[in-house]
């Protein structure tokens, strides 16, 4: 087998596709979280058009004790009704849940292969990242 | 200073952090914290919560590229994940409670450590790589393809155990700091784990957007990330990482990475000292 033939059977094999579908996966998502913070930015300063002077402002908006977005369901009531600041959060969200799908993508790979060992390894990674979001409640 | 100008001062300054991190190859976060905590003066929870989520972003931006070229061991990097998320939630869950003044000393502690790293020679590696039942079981060795010697480059990995380890103490110093502790990462499978550096690099930087993410969901959940600093910090970082990565392979880095640890030993003692006043 030539160096060239054998080149083509690894991309063939499923770590190879899974490899792309990967580094897809982590292109798209910073892509469009990053798009989305960005429009969430333009909103929170088009309905405030006092954030281009007031210096009052910024302590409220940086200072801790600001009522922030920190949960689903305060992302989701805040992006609709358009609020800047949500649609921001939506955007966090969206790319910390990038590598937690990039995780989830790579059991089914592992699992495609028969690699119980590493569907384990990999289940075990989603299992610590989903509990992060319950151990911020209790911290 | 007025909203605007907050927003659009921490985006020049983001985007110098990602442009000299990826010059250098340390991430933004090292400069973003330093600079939101003594520069605004704002807390440094809030601050550690903007940087890790622009960690993320960098990573996987890079990691993107890396993982495409086949320089990534995702086996070696799923399996290491184990220690770094774990890791990081338990610094994430320490950073929540502890006094704020140690977050301060510590991470000018870390600060000083990374430019000092930067500047030390790796180790000269001689004798054979010591075979690993742990290695050898998960099947972690492998290859890549070495541009500057124009081949395939079979390596085998050691001391498995060690390195899940020293992950967990690179995870847990990443959550409590919220910086991607790359300098951490690389040296524990470089020197570690014998992995080649290229192959130590890319998986470290293929790792340290999994472990931001856990750290970063309990911040959000607690938080203490603030969409209006997080956004400029964000975006910033990513286009100076991505400019950096350009200019990249026409810069001499070896005076830039001079200048860069007199920074980072400079900003290191402004850190331990504003936490220890």
């Amino acid at each position: 087998m030539s160096a060239r033939e054998k080149k083509a059977k690894t991309s063939d094999e499923p770590v190879g596709r899974f490899e792309l579908v990967i580094s897809e996966i982590l292109r798209l998502g910073v892509t469009l979280s990053l798009a989305t913070i960005l429009v969430g930015l333009a909103l929170m300063f088009a309905h405030h058009p006092d954030y281009l002077r007031s210096s009052a402002d910024l302590v409220r908006l940086t200072s801790p004790g600001a009522a922030l977005p920190h949960s689903l369901s305060d992302v989701i009531e805040g992006v609709r009704a358009w609020r800047g600041q949500a649609v921001v959060a939506l955007g966090l969200t969206m790319l910390i849940l990038t590598p937690i799908l990039r995780v989830a993508v790579s059991i089914v790979a592992f699992a495609v292969e028969r690699d119980r060992v590493f569907v384990a390894v990999t289940s075990a990674v989603l299992a610590v990242l989903l509990l992060s979001f319950v151990l911020g409640k209790v911290g | 200073m007025s909203p605007l100008e907050f927003t659009l001062t921490l985006l020049g300054i983001s985007v110098g952090a990602g442009f000299l991190g990826s010059l250098v190859g340390l991430g933004g976060g090292v400069v973003v914290v330093p600079a939101l905590t003594l520069i605004y003066g704002i807390d440094i929870r809030y601050a550690i919560g903007a940087s890790i989520v622009s960690v993320i972003a960098t990573s996987s931006g890079a990691a993107a590229a890396y993982v495409k070229e086949r320089l990534t061991n995702l086996r070696v990097a799923m399996l290491l994940e184990l220690g770094t998320t774990t890791g990081a939630i338990t610094g994430a869950f320490i950073a929540g409670i502890i006094h704020s003044r140690w977050l301060f000393v510590i991470f000018g502690l870390a600060l000083a450590y990374s430019g000092v790293a930067m500047v030390r020679r790796s180790q000269r590696r001689g004798e054979a790589v010591p075979s690993d039942g742990w290695a050898d079981r998960l099947r972690l060795h492998g290859s890549y393809f070495d541009e500057v010697r124009g081949r395939e480059v079979a390596y085998r990995v050691t001391r498995t155990r060690l390195g899940l380890f020293l992950m967990y103490l690179a995870g847990l110093i990443s959550g409590l700091l919220g910086i991607g502790s790359g300098v951490f990462k690389v040296p524990a499978m470089d020197l570690g784990m014998r992995i080649p550096i290229k192959v130590s690099s890319a998986t470290s930087n293929f790792m340290i957007g999994v472990t931001a993410a856990a750290s970063a969901g309990v911040y959000f959940v607690r938080g203490d990330i603030d969409p209006f600093i997080a956004a400029p910090v964000a975006t910033g970082v990513v286009i100076g990482a991505l400019a950096g990565s350009r200019v990249l392979p026409r810069t001499d880095s070896r005076l830039l990475r001079l200048v860069f640890v007199v920074v980072l030993l400079v900003i290191s003692v402004q850190m331990v000292w504003k936490g220890l006043r």
